[in-house]
């Protein structure tokens, strides 16, 4: 339409006017946003470029390797393998059914495992790795490399995992770790970032749990840059970690190895210590049934731990430390070097043994009925007669007799890195009025005087009270021999405050129960004349005989259920003369002590000295056929080299 | 004839033209555009691929569909203005028939070669169709209520098919777009005025409403509000786009980290970085100074489109350049205020500068009718 030039003069003023007015709301708009920017970008800065370096950077830590564990001659005994794992990364993968199915035809995958895979990977970022498969074989990590093309998305990953390449024999004392568990970081007060690594492994039981700190090392950590949904784009930083220290133990691979089979071979539940008495080295710990602490190491499944649970041997259980045991007879090394102590007996006296003892109305009898008629102290020993030791710890009171045994290492926690090392108990009267509300009768002097009632002990400290009686001096026991191969100095053992006569005494009445005519250990002898045995039989009681029992006649333990028979005890040393080794063997209701625990203590004894299995020479010549009949029947591993390179590994 | 107005005698014709075109908006509109593959390159971490390159050749094409527009006669736009909205709200039902999803609503259209985004081919055809429609009107009539029913019509329509996609951003510029158009014309600033308060109301309303039965939202739509208001409610979620935004762009300080050292959007902290957020992405890498320089060229490029429409004496022709101005306007002020956070998240793309095709062609297309505009003005000699 043509316009009149008025009409375009009013039309071009009107836009005129309208464009200025906008134009000016437009500077203004732009002004604002101008000055927003400078505030953000100007004003705020600081605040924001802090908070952009937080997101750009993370921090993830890099497990340092554990340290390994070693026997006295450099035998692995807790070591690292590599673990390779499948895992499956969703976002590379496609459908996930169909490629945990294409999977299934390579690699043996766990149902349980598997769908708790695929749980996670829908709730994880699309890239995260997840683990299918744990601890795969060679196999078939190689069958899945092969197969890589037709399998987007899933690969094998390696990492380090805890390897226990002997098994049984040091379950007890090595132990195990296992992964991290939610109750673990409730309990501890760690506040090392590696625990909250998911199934970080960490120690449980024994030197791995009570070394935890020196054999976990410290962790490594590795700055990258992540995106937002935490994809890592490249590593900005790297930090090594310092890996564990290598622990170095004072066991003999092959001699535990010994006392766990010889322990094995004829009781159901037995626990046995090796000892040097000079330096106290502890150089076996033994105690079966035993179990595989491998199973522990990825976490136990709960039929095994259930089974571990129900078997009435207890296998969790490490009895050398942890087991409390009244000592029997082998407490009576304790209560007579009281009593020469005290001066209340000479060696050469008699007392007059008639099968009991008349106290506060209650009869105390003797193992042997008949009585052993007139006694003196090496013979109170040699044929363990208790009437003897009724008397003389009736002279010199429970107090006296406690303060010797906590001298002797008894009724006190010897500190070594193991689990639930046992206090055991030395009763005083205030402990009784304290902790039993009862007053301390007479009849628990004479009980104890046999170490019976209240007195309990672990094999371990009868081991040290052994090697004490046999040193004369405060050996302590002793487990690590060094670190990172610095040797851990063994505790000075300075000598005892006995009187080295008294100390004599007694050991040559441990050496009449092996040797005498009438000593109680007489069949375990060893034939070896440098190798002469002392030591000292205990049976203790489980159960009280009642007075109808007694009157018809004393049970056979035989003929008793298993947990209610007698605990068999046996202390020595060897050699008599210059004494090397203590070896004690506990077995639990095992019998007697002369019969069920002294031949295993002689057998292991003879090991120790030789390294070795012993000639059958050492045996007495009547013996001979039996023994080698004996060692046929032992389950021996077949001997373990040293690992090269005794420092890192 | 409707030609015979402008003065054709002083008209350049031919290749001559070449030498009448706004040349100080060609290089501002290539500046820009520069600036634009710069940051693609950068996103990408230093490749022209995948996004630099495309964007380069689409430009390029851009550059030739400008000057082919700029080329033809003004009026021959005038008069096909009609048709070319006729033809947008076609292809806006299209794509509500066949359109393709993308990023959540249906906006696309595939046509082979391109994938066309209708809606914003529409904002450019509604300018033309509004500025030739008050071409057409009685200077006397053009605050008639009567006579604005038609105008509200034309916006009203597409409004109302983007919604429906549903696109709110694009939707409010073209409300923005047309609004600015019968703005120009001279209607009375009473309805402005009205309109305004009129949305103050609704918004007071709206809050007001919010927990009571007359409820004029939907909960999740006061959520995604409460959101924008404090975007730390929601850090991951909604609120997260905001937030990243603040954090690449505070980051950035005065100078930035230098080209290429953006660790936010290179990282993949911000979504869509290529797209809508690019800006987080220059404001990181060149700090204030860089953002600063590219909100000066989006003014230079308004400033030089606003003196040829003043120059300018012929009605069309002024509407047209005033109104894709406005739109151009609009696109690089929402955008920058969404990244700065100052209004809620929309889709809309930081013009020539974001990657993406139907909005570069669309633009260079609107400044191509803004050179037509320009090359074929009345010139007294």
């Amino acid at each position: 339409m043509r316009r009149s030039p008025g009409d375009t003069a009013r039309s071009v003023r009107t836009i005129s006017r309208r464009a200025l007015m906008l134009g000016g709301a437009q500077l203004l708009l732009v002004g604002g946003l101008a000055a927003r920017m400078r505030f953000l970008q100007v004003d705020e800065a600081d605040k924001y470029r802090l908070l952009a370096d937080e997101n750009r950077i993370n921090i993830r830590l890099l497990p340092p390797a554990r340290g390994l564990i070693y026997d006295r001659r450099g035998v692995l005994l807790a070591g690292n393998e590599q673990n390779y794992r499948i895992v499956i990364v969703r976002e590379d993968v496609g459908d996930i059914e169909t490629a945990v199915a294409r999977l299934a035809t390579l690699v043996r995958l766990d149902p349980e495992q598997t769908e708790q895979a695929i749980r996670e990977m829908k709730r994880r970022s699309p890239f995260v790795p997840v683990t299918i498969a744990e601890r795969a074989s060679w196999e078939e990590v190689a069958r899945v490399a092969v197969n890589a093309p037709v399998l987007p998305g899933i690969g094998p990953e390696v990492g380090l995992s805890r390897v226990y390449p002997l098994g049984e024999d040091f379950a007890h004392v090595v132990g195990y770790v296992g992964p991290v568990s939610d109750y673990d970081l409730e309990r501890i007060d760690d506040k090392d970032p590696l625990l909250q690594i998911p199934r970080f492994q960490v120690g449980k039981y024994g030197v791995e749990r009570r070394l935890e700190r020196v054999l976990r090392g410290s962790a490594g950590t590795r700055q990258i840059e992540v995106n937002a949904v935490g994809r890592v784009m490249r590593e900005l930083d790297r930090k090594e970690g310092i890996p564990g220290k290598n622990v170095q133990l004072s066991v003999d691979q092959a001699l535990q190895n010994f006392v766990q089979a010889r322990l094995a071979l004829d009781q159901e539940s037995a626990s046995a210590v090796v000892m040097d008495v000079e330096n106290g080295d502890l150089l076996a710990v033994g105690s079966t049934p035993s179990f595989d602490p491998n199973k522990f190491v990825h976490g136990i499944s709960s039929k095994d731990y259930n089974a571990l649970l129900e078997n009435p041997y207890r296998p969790l259980a490490n009895k050398a430390v942890q087991g409390a045991y009244p000592p029997g007879s082998t407490f009576k090394m304790v209560v007579a070097l009281t009593a020469l102590a005290e001066g209340v007996i000479e060696p050469e006296e008699q007392i007059t043994c008639t099968g009991y003892i008349e106290a506060s109305g209650r009869r105390f009898h003797c193992w042997r009925r008949g009585g052993h008629g007139r006694v003196d102290l090496v013979k109170s020993l040699r044929e363990s007669c208790d009437v003897y030791y009724y008397d003389i710890a009736q002279r010199v009171g429970i107090e006296k007799i406690g303060a010797m045994a906590r001298r002797l290492g008894l009724g006190m926690k010897h500190d070594l890195p193991l689990s639930g090392v046992a206090h055991g108990l030395i009763p005083t009267k205030t402990w009784k009025r304290e902790r039993r509300g009862a007053e301390w009768l007479i009849g628990d002097t004479i009980n104890a005087g046999i170490g019976q009632g209240y007195v309990l002990t672990s094999p371990l400290q009868l081991a040290v009270m052994t090697a004490r009686i046999a040193s004369g001096r405060a050996v302590t026991p002793r487990l690590v021999r060094s670190l990172d191969g610095i040797e851990v100095p063994p505790q000075e053992a300075p000598p005892l405050d006995i009187d080295p006569e008294h100390l004599a005494i007694v050991r040559r009445g441990m050496y009449e129960v092996l040797y005498g005519q009438r000593g109680t250990a007489r069949q375990s002898r060893i034939a070896d004349e440098d190798r002469l045995l002392a030591g000292k039989t205990g049976t203790s009681q489980v159960r009280n005989i009642t007075a109808a029992e007694r009157a018809e006649g004393v049970i056979r333990n035989e003929d008793l259920p298993w947990e209610r028979r007698d605990h068999a005890l046996f202390v020595s040393y060897a050699p008599y003369e210059a004494p090397k080794y203590t070896v004690t063997v506990v077995a639990e209701h095992g019998g007697g002590g002369s019969t069920a625990a002294a031949p295993i203590a002689r057998d292991i004894m003879l090991f120790a000295l030789h390294g070795k299995l012993p000639p059958l020479s050492a045996y007495p010549s009547s013996q001979r056929r039996q023994m080698r009949e004996l060692f046929s029947r032992l389950d021996l591993r077949a001997p373990v080299a040293p690992s090269q390179g005794r420092g890192r590994a | 004839m409707s030609f015979l107005e402008y003065n054709v005698r002083y008209t350049p014709a031919g290749l001559r033209k070449v030498l009448y075109f706004n040349w100080f908006l060609v290089l501002l509109l290539m500046a820009v555009a520069a600036v634009g593959f710069l940051m693609l390159y950068s996103v990408a971490g230093g490749s022209l691929e995948p996004w630099a390159k495309p964007q380069m050749q689409r430009f390029a094409l851009g550059m030739g569909l400008m000057f082919v527009v700029g080329f033809i006669p003004v009026w021959f736009w005038r008069s096909v203005s009609g048709l070319a909205y006729l033809t947008a709200l076609v292809l806006l039902v299209l794509v509500e028939l066949v359109g393709e999803a993308g990023m959540g609503a249906q906006r696309w259209l595939n046509l082979g070669f391109m994938r066309l985004q209708p809606s914003e081919l529409a904002k450019i055809a509604l300018v033309m169709v509004l500025a030739a429609y008050y071409d057409w009107l009685d200077l006397s009539r053009v605050s008639r209520p009567l006579w604005l029913l038609p105008p509200l019509a034309l916006i009203g329509l597409p409004t109302a098919l983007v919604l429906r996609q549903p696109d709110l951003g694009t939707a409010l510029l073209l409300v923005a777009g047309g609004g600015a158009v019968m703005f120009f014309a001279g209607v009375s600033l009473f309805y402005f005025l009205a309109v305004a308060i009129l949305g103050a109301g609704l918004v007071v309303a709206v809050f007001l409403s919010r927990g009571t039965g007359w409820q004029l939202l939907k909960d999740y739509q006061y959520g995604r509000i409460d959101t924008f208001l404090d975007p730390s409610r929601d850090p991951l979620g909604a609120g997260y786009h905001i937030t990243q935004s603040k954090i690449a762009l505070g980051s950035g300080g005065w100078t930035g980290r230098g080209f290429m050292q953006g660790t936010q959007t290179r990282l993949n902290f911000l979504p869509e970085k290529h797209t809508d957020f690019i800006f987080t992405t220059l404001a990181e890498e060149f700090g204030f100074i860089g953002g600063a320089s590219l909100l000066t060229l989006y003014v230079a490029i308004i400033v030089f489109c606003v003196i040829s429409a003043l120059r300018n004496r012929n009605r069309y022709s002024s509407l047209l350049t005033l109104g894709i101005a406005m739109t151009f306007f609009f696109y690089f002020a929402v955008n920058m205020a969404m990244v700065m956070g100052l209004v809620p998240v929309v889709g809309v793309p930081l013009p020539l500068v974001s990657y993406g095709g139907s909005a570069m062609l669309v633009l260079m297309l609107g400044f191509g009718l803004v050179q037509s505009a320009h090359v074929h003005r009345a010139r007294r000699k």
